[in-house]
């Protein structure tokens, strides 16, 4: 072993992560090889042919995790964290698993526990800290292959046979098939540990070094001889089970098939293994040395320990543990006689643990009681309790880490309070909780006031330098509150005054905790506000942003170049939800059925004779509204000159597409509230919005699609400066297109929306019954 | 005045909380456009409250912070308008459209058992 090879171990094992990596690594380990306590799922995975359990159970699959953990031990054993974990769970398992393996009724059962068993001991080979350990352990893999393979094939054999597996209605074999049943009395004296066997030696090695086992770790691991030959006890018992119970007794009564020898080349593979057993149990250093050194030195390399592989080492301790093991298995055996005939499943003292029931009921409870408590405390279809949690939580989260990190003062001393600015938040606050207020009991007044409260938001974005911001929210503002204005008309009736009746007490303490929540909320909200007013923001992408805006993007209104150029994407992404809502509003409402309480036409209708179209004859008051209905449609073209003077100045000045969109938006949503809903779908035809959403998407991604021919990633836009007669100097940024296909998104959008929703109150008409007096 | 703006933002959310956690749809739906309002005003306020950094740059020149407003929470703000527009109208037609199939303005699609 090398200096740098020494110096690199010593770094694994000091390092801060050791300790998380062997923990994944031996979790990964132990659950393929089926190590307590992730042994579950093996004694249950034999629903497979026998030749496939073989192959699972005895050569392949579980090896797997124990030759992981073999080869991983020169780099990560030597620690008190791999002793306890490896050495602990292979301990365990070597003991209970051979405990359950007597109690077995089931052949193949029987054999998977003791599978489970001689895991154990590998692993606890390998836990052991010593490297002659290991190659006991390596020598034991390849033992417990050759004659756990031949004893499956066996256990195979009879049931292809007798039809059966139950050692409790099997017997007397011995005669029926006196063949197979020598090949197994071989292979089961193997697994027990028999002399001139090659589970002898493995076994002997194992006796050996639970003997020399320094305890560094702790006392307990005092108890490992006494440990080994409890488990060595148990294995002759088992072993002794399967060939009594099979072979011996009285002929066997009603089994389902009459049972001989079976065919010559079923037995061959069986045949093969058993005379391995017995040359590497007879001649183990011609037979299996030469693989077991080139298994030992792949893992080990140069510090390979000598050992010896001879069958006769003479009269010592383990060999005496071999023989108190072998008679005390045999007392066993007799002694359990009695409780074997009875037939019960399962062992005594650990029945009760039965992985697979422990295992079952951990499912039950994570999946279904947990789950359903869980749901019981937090989970309700009710739409409150969710939001109280969800506020709840941010609250939580907001004072939680104030108070573990704490706040200090910020270091911008505060400016001047401005009158102006005051007077407008005492407007705006005012409004804020006048809406609050009146959500309830008046829904035209609030909607007002919400409407005032954005009004106040708008100018603050204007005071503070972001006239983008204040035109967007301004058309923005307008547009939402004509939609809750159509849809105010599909919302019950609510009588209620307010104080007309007092609350009941349940009642009041909701309100109690909502106001504390909301209080909470408002505070927190501001605390946090003021916190970061008052430190100097961070300066790194804001200067990215103003030094690229004209240099890189070609225009001096550096907000709309980060929204079109170099955040393009998020725009069209932005601009895609705004479609998606659209389309999904537009749906909703196709089907829309209004409730039978709003199905009548207005008062105020039935009076004015608004119902009927403009100008028809019979509508008792044909020119309602005339005079702003005139002049609301010579604005119309002057907003579509304003919507197209924002949109193209809005590279170098406040405007773009968004508030573009919205201003048309806005122009047609003034002729459809003063000329009525079917004077303007009249003459609106032409506008579809939905053709006006597919092509502003269209154009929108075409733009970005536009830079990859020339070899420029997505989105990329390009720049120049046109000069147009009679308009003069024009920028000219590709952005532009983008820009307008924003806008004729927002333009569709809007438009799909609100028509939509306006339109119900033309269907509501024809749906609703004729009112009495009208004809 | 930074002081104002922030009780401008806490009054703001705190009615925004207060509507949020009503029975009605309409008074949930109000309650999310102040929220909004509160929550779109806070990212700017992130920027500092500058009243007189110009917002547009000059010609051919590459601004500073010295002279400009911070470009980045308007345009982070510009966004969320326009999406909590388009929330607004989706969370105003789905109560609507469930009150047409429930017969009520419960949020809950249901009058609260008593």
């Amino acid at each position: 072993m090398s200096f740098r090879y020494r110096e690199g171990l010593h770094r694994i094992r000091a390092h801060a992560l050791y300790l998380p990596a062997l923990l994944l690594v031996v979790l990964g380990a132990l659950t393929k090889s089926a190590q307590f306590p992730f042994h579950v799922w093996l004694p249950h995975a034999m629903a497979a042919p026998t030749p496939v359990s073989a192959y699972l159970h005895s050569a392949t699959l579980v090896k797997a995790g124990v030759f992981l953990l073999a080869r991983l031990w020169p780099v990560m054993a030597g620690t008190d964290a791999w002793a306890w974990t490896v050495g602990l769970a292979g301990l365990t398992t070597l003991l209970v698993g051979a405990w359950i393996a007597i109690f077995q009724n089931d052949l193949k059962g029987l054999l998977a526990y003791s599978t489970l068993s001689h895991l154990g001991l590998i692993t606890l080979l390998l836990g052991l800290e010593s490297r002659l350990a290991l190659v006991a352990a390596i020598f034991h893999v390849i033992n417990h292959a050759a004659f756990k393979c031949s004893l499956f094939m066996a256990a195979g054999i009879i049931d292809h046979e007798t039809g059966t597996r139950d050692i409790r209605r099997l017997s007397g074999l011995n005669r029926s098939m006196p063949f197979t049943a020598r090949l197994a009395m071989v292979a089961a004296a193997a697994m027990a540990g028999v002399p001139l066997l090659n589970g002898f030696l493995s076994k002997e090695m194992f006796f050996a070094e639970a003997l020399s086992a320094a305890p560094p770790v702790h006392p307990l691991f005092n108890l490992l001889p006494l440990a080994a030959l409890l488990a060595s006890a148990f294995s002759v018992t088992y072993s002794l089970r399967f060939i009594h119970g099979a072979f011996f007794g009285p002929d066997p009564e009603d089994l389902p098939r009459t049972p001989h020898e079976p065919a010559t080349w079923m037995r061959f593979p069986v045949e093969i293994l058993v005379l391995t057993c017995i040359m590497v149990g007879m001649l183990p250093a011609a037979t299996v040395g030469p693989f077991l050194d080139i298994a030992a030195r792949a893992v080990l390399g140069e510090a390979t320990p000598d050992y010896s592989l001879a069958v006769w080492h003479g009269l010592n301790l383990p060999l005496l543990m071999s023989m108190v093991a072998l008679a005390a298995g045999v007392a066993l055996y007799l002694a359990l006689q009695s409780r074997l005939r009875e037939g019960m499943d399962g062992p005594p003292l650990i029945r009760r643990l039965d992985a697979q029931r422990l295992f079952e009921r951990m499912m039950v409870f994570l999946s279904w009681r947990l789950a359903r408590a869980l749901e019981r405390m937090l989970g309700t279809r009710r739409l409150q309790p969710q939001l109280r949690l969800m506020v709840g939580a941010a609250l939580l989260a907001g004072f939680g880490a104030a108070l573990l990190r704490g706040v200090g003062p910020g270091n911008l001393s505060p400016a001047a309070v401005d009158p102006v600015i005051a007077l407008v938040w005492l407007v705006g606050g005012g409004s804020a909780l006048g809406a609050a207020w009146m959500a309830k009991f008046h829904r035209l007044a609030a909607l007002m006031l919400l409407g005032g409260a954005g009004l106040m938001v708008s100018v603050t974005f204007v005071w503070f330098s972001a006239p983008d911001l204040a035109l967007t929210q301004l058309t923005v503002e307008v547009v939402t509150t004509v939609l809750l204005l159509l849809g105010l008309r599909w919302l019950p009736k609510r009588v209620e005054a307010p104080g007309a009746r007092g609350p009941e007490v349940l009642t009041l303490t909701r309100r109690a905790r909502d106001l504390l929540l909301a209080l909470g909320a408002g505070g927190g909200m501001a605390a946090l506000a003021h916190l970061v007013m008052t430190r100097s923001p961070p300066d790194l992408l804001a200067r990215h942003f103003l030094e690229r805006a004209y240099t890189e993007g070609g225009g001096t209104n550096v907000v709309n170049v980060i929204l079109v150029d170099f955040r393009g994407f998020d725009t069209l992404g932005e601009i895609f939800v705004v479609a998606a809502v659209a389309l999904a509003t537009y749906a909703l409402l196709r089907r829309f059925r209004p409730a039978a309480d709003s199905l009548e036409v207005p008062e105020q209708q039935r009076e004015q004779g608004g119902a009927a179209p403009h100008g028809a004859a019979g509508a008792p008051v044909a020119d309602w509204l005339l005079v702003p209905f005139l002049l609301s449609r010579l604005l119309f073209p002057l907003m579509l000159l304003v919507a197209a003077f924002l949109l193209l100045r809005g590279h170098d000045l406040p405007g773009g597409g968004f508030s573009a969109g919205m201003t048309v938006a806005i122009a047609v949503l003034l002729i459809y509230m003063i000329g009525g809903a079917d004077w303007t779908e009249e003459r609106l035809r032409l506008l579809r919005p939905r053709v006006w959403i597919g092509a502003g998407l269209l154009l929108a991604t075409g733009a970005g699609l536009a830079a990859l021919p020339f070899g420029r990633p997505f989105l990329t836009t390009y720049f120049a400066h046109l000069d147009l007669p009679v308009i003069g100097q024009v920028p000219a940024a590709s952005a532009l297109v983008f820009e307008i296909g924003v806008f004729a998104l927002v333009v569709g959008a809007t438009l799909l929306m609100l028509v939509a929703l306006a339109h119900q109150s033309v269907r509501g008409r024809r749906a609703a019954p004729r009112a009495p007096g009208e004809g | 005045m930074e002081l104002v703006v922030s009780l401008a933002i806490g009054v703001l959310a705190g009615a925004g909380v207060w509507l949020l956690l009503r029975p009605r749809t309409f008074q949930v739906i109000l309650g999310l456009g102040l929220l909004s309002h509160a929550v779109n005003l806070f990212i700017f306020s992130t920027g500092g409250l500058r009243s007189g950094a110009a917002p547009i740059l000059r010609r051919g020149e590459a601004g500073t912070l010295a002279d400009y407003a911070d470009p980045l929470p308007q345009a982070l703000v510009l966004t969320a308008i326009v999406i909590s527009f388009a929330t607004t109208a989706l969370l105003l037609v789905v109560p609507l459209a469930a009150r047409g199939l429930a017969g009520t303005d419960h949020v809950d699609g249901r009058e609260r058992d008593r």
